[in-house]
């Protein structure tokens, strides 16, 4: 058994390793692997604020993902075609600046987790289950049949974005960039959870009645936790945008909201470096076992009821040997 | 007379068919335990959930230290100072006893909206929680997790988690519910002193207790309030040895 | 418009419908019985379809068809019952969700790795092709027709199985009082077993009705699992008479609003432009409906008051 912070810290090195690895070997797609990794991580951890602390079960997740995504195609789009952005009476420019492109898809995706929550926050259980996975529906079809931006082709970006001081197209590069984000979000994911507001989240998770009892609003505190946990997977949605320079309506699929939901549970719910795990996983089973077959989901499908009938705590509970998610 | 901090005006509540309360009057005044008893099912619950504003009353009027708090949602209340604690424990168990007192502080303080500092560093909050604790004897325990808590721990807890919030009056919903006898004795002893600073609604099934502690008992009936008096006049009244304490002998 | 348009769009609309009703019926008494949140009933739809064109592929007889994606969708439903679901009754839904994913991912590609990527096509029988002449001039297919026909005979058998019958009282019992049904004697197993089986069925017979007029494919179960998602949500969850007015509220809206809602933006929008968003609010018109009907109550048109 390992202690859970030697295993977090083993996490990080690992996906700093690989890549340092794969840059002395020049294996560049091993890479772009470790990032797609880091990246998905990055969803799953905005997920699991609202999962894990909040106990939102969010079936709507790639909403947000696909909003980060479209905002980083759109503002490219309109940047390498030299057109205008026209909403309204505003006539914007497009960029090609990483910066402004994360500050959009950080906005408007927590403009619509704000929106989202608002309504879906009536509900409860079953019903916010599902009226979260109604609205992501919402969004596929309607990025489906927005043609100005390729409807259900989706948009090419032909360069990656830039940031200052980087080449971001030289793929180690890239890779820190994302490195550095999610290290960061992780570092103020680890403080909001010792915060007083994560600590009245997670009670409001637990006991809502008591919330109330003491005098704060259970319902708002989740209402931010799901803004929050909206965000940074909106962030996470313009950072994937960015590393295949390309959008689609699929990233608002509900299978995709299954999917990040899939990285926080296979790595450990309410586990700091839980989706971290979830998401190296996920990308090298699909990496290994979709290279001897492509019908690796079946597998893929196999592993997840096990963890899910007999190993609450993921493969971080496993690793640690605490059973249950929530330590 | 001492001042009048909580009182109910004549509230009614049905469900269907069931009147679970029947036109309620009662108050609690300044310095005293008012403990409400009843046989099951009499409606005791309905009452509590309607003072402390977590179902509202088809009729009448909820007063805490003479307004109108009637409408208000639980948590407003709260604010206001009434400080509840439930019949079946309301504890964050997977958390720290520590963290369940620092959730009743973050509630007086009344934002919860700080996301970076840590709650655990926070010395105003650290100090009004661990003195919670401390009244209730849990110190030692401040950082065992609360569902390895025994049964009467957590309602010592319960206590300990409204005293935070240092309210003008509280409502206290079987504390001694399942306790030890050693365990009632001592919460026993310790309601008694905290009369003074804040009054309590008491409903308890434990008799001994509100004997003991009761300046002025209310008996509930299906829904009505029989009889209201000191312990002697309540234990004398044939009224209510009839409804009630007949059955329990 | 014509008023032959609008008749069309309306049996349209009712086809689609009843079609969602048998898939939401056996997801809405799932969840009213068991409590369970069944992500992969759209699968048990698919393996339905599935069935049917491999048995009609084998025999040429439509009806083999049809009992064959009964058989299957019932069978399957018990296999993963017994396996799986039954595990889950006392889970929390996000583990009901994952496990339920699960098996969506097992089945889809599992069906893949049997019958291929590329789609079967089941015939409709002949007897149903070709139109039939309706009263007002109004030309529409027979088979459709019988669907709508199955949809609401399969609707009211429903309602007397669950009214009228021994499995029907205890199916109630169990949405209301499990220790009750426990009492009185029910093997609760079985009985979870049956009702998990029953709604199986209906999605299979459902699947394989709509994959003579659609095409039979990998992951044709999941839109419809979403729709009837919707469906139980705006009918309240648990509740049969929700499913069937939701169903038909949802068929007509998703019907309908395909053809008006361009319409009605070329009355004040120039033609293009009121077509394109047109047809984007219409593809959302449901998921609207959706969000109005919980705005307003929060558990659905029939479901239980918290």
């Amino acid at each position: 058994m390992i202690p859970e912070r030697l295993l977090n810290a083993l996490i990080l090195l690992g996906l700093i390793a690989v890549p340092a690895w794969a840059l002395w070997a020049d294996e560049p797609f091993t890479i772009t692997l470790a990032t797609r990794a880091v990246i998905l991580a990055l969803a799953a951890v905005g997920l699991n604020i609202a999962l894990g602390i909040g106990g939102l079960v969010s079936l709507g997740h790639a909403t947000f993902f696909g909003i980060g995504g479209y905002a980083m195609g759109i503002l490219a789009f309109h940047a390498q075609s030299y057109t205008a952005l026209e909403i309204g009476p505003l006539t914007l420019e497009g960029t090609k600046s990483m910066p402004v492109i994360w500050a959009v898809a950080v906005v408007f995706s927590a403009l619509a987790a704000w929106g989202i929550g608002l309504l879906s926050l009536r509900t409860s259980g079953v019903y916010f289950i599902m009226i979260t996975l109604a609205f992501g529906q919402m969004f596929f079809y309607f990025a489906i049949s927005w043609s100005t931006y390729g409807g259900e082709d989706g948009l090419s970006i032909y360069l990656r974005n830039g940031f200052p001081g980087l080449n971001t197209l030289d793929p180690i590069q890239f890779f820190g960039l994302c490195f550095a984000i999610l290290c960061a979000v992780l570092f103020a994911k680890a403080r909001l959870m010792a915060s007083p507001f994560g600590l009245a989240l997670n009670a409001a998770r637990q006991v809502p009645g008591r919330v109330e009892a003491v005098g704060l609003n259970p319902q708002r505190l989740k209402l931010v936790a799901f803004i929050l946990s909206g965000a940074i997977t909106g962030l996470a949605g313009a950072l994937f945008a960015d590393l295949n320079r390309f959008v689609s309506p699929t990233m608002f699929s509900w299978q995709f909201s299954g999917e990040i939901m899939i990285l926080v549970i296979l790595g450990g719910v309410a586990r700091l470096f839980g989706p971290v795990m979830g998401a190296v996983a996920f990308v090298m089973l699909e990496h290994w076992l979709g290279g001897l077959t492509e019908f690796w989901h079946i597998a893929l499908g196999a592993i997840l009821l096990g963890i899910v009938l007999f190993a609450r705590g993921g493969l971080i509970g496993i690793l640690t040997g605490k059973g249950a998610a929530h330590g | 007379m001492a001042e009048v901090v909580l009182e109910t005006r004549g509230i009614s509540k049905a469900f269907g068919a069931l009147k679970a309360s029947q036109d309620i009057s009662l108050d609690l005044r300044k310095g005293e335990i008012h403990a409400i008893i009843g046989p099951n099912g009499a409606g005791k619950s309905t009452l509590i959930a309607q003072i402390c504003g977590t179902l509202q009353p088809d009729a009448g009027a909820v007063l805490l230290e003479g307004q109108d708090v009637t409408g208000w949602p639980a948590r407003a209340r709260a604010t206001a100072g009434l400080g509840r604690t439930f019949q079946i424990s309301q504890l964050a168990m997977e958390d720290s006893v520590r963290e369940n007192v620092l959730l009743g502080a973050l509630g007086a303080r009344g934002t919860p909206w700080s996301f970076w500092k840590s709650a655990k560093a926070d010395a105003a909050l650290t100090e009004r929680a661990e003195a919670a604790l401390e009244r209730v004897k849990l110190m030692e325990q401040a950082d065992v997790k609360t569902a390895e808590l025994s049964h009467g721990q957590r309602r010592q807890l319960e206590v300990a988690v409204a005293l935070t919030l240092q309210p003008k009056a509280f409502v206290m919903d079987e504390p001694m519910a399942g306790m030890g006898a050693g365990g009632s004795k001592r919460l026993t002893g310790f309601l008694d002193e905290l009369r003074a600073e804040a009054p309590i609604l008491l409903v308890e099934h434990d008799m001994d207790a509100v004997f003991a502690l009761a300046d002025r008992i209310s008996v509930l009936v299906y829904g009505q309030i029989i009889a209201t008096g000191t312990v002697d006049e309540i234990r004398g009244d044939p009224q209510v040895q009839a409804a009630y304490l007949g059955e329990e002998a | 418009m014509s008023s032959v348009l609008l008749a069309e769009q309306v049996l349209n609309g009712l086809q689609l419908g009843v079609m969602l009703f048998l898939t939401a019926a056996g997801l809405t008494l799932i969840f009213g019985v068991m409590g369970l949140i069944n992500l992969a009933h759209g699968s048990l739809y698919m393996i339905g379809a599935f069935a049917a064109a491999a048995v009609a592929g084998a025999t040429g007889s439509f009806l083999l068809a049809l009992a064959g994606a009964l058989a299957a969708a019932a069978l399957a439903g018990a296999i993963i019952e017994m396996a799986v679901i039954r595990r889950l009754y006392n889970a929390d839904h996000l583990d009901q969700v994952l496990a339920t994913f699960a098996l969506i991912l097992i089945f889809s590609e599992g069906t893949r790795w049997v019958f291929g990527s590329f789609p079967l096509f089941l015939d409709t029988p002949d007897a149903l092709s070709g139109p039939m002449s309706l009263p007002g001039g109004i030309e529409y297919p027979k088979y459709r027709l019988a669907l709508i026909g199955v949809g609401l005979a399969v609707a009211v058998g429903l309602w007397l199985l669950i009214e009228k019958t021994r499995l029907g009282i205890q199916i109630r019992a169990g949405e209301n009082d499990r220790e009750m049904i426990a009492a009185l004697g029910v093997d609760i197993r079985k009985l979870y077993t049956l009702v998990f089986a029953l709604g199986a069925a209906l999605a299979g017979l459902a699947g394989a009705l709509v994959g003579a007029i659609q095409s039979v494919q990998v992951g044709m179960g999941e839109p419809v699992l979403i729709l009837a998602f919707v469906v139980i949500v705006i009918g309240g969850i648990g509740s049969i008479k929700g499913a069937f007015v939701g169903a038909l509220l949802v068929g007509l809206t998703d019907t309908l609003g395909g053809i008006f809602l361009p319409e009605l933006f070329k009355l004040f929008m120039e033609p293009s432009s009121a077509t394109s968003l047109g047809s984007s609010l219409a593809s959302m018109a449901i998921y609207i409906l959706m969000s109005l009907v919980l705005i307003w109550r929060p558990t659905g048109l029939f479901g239980a008051r918290p």
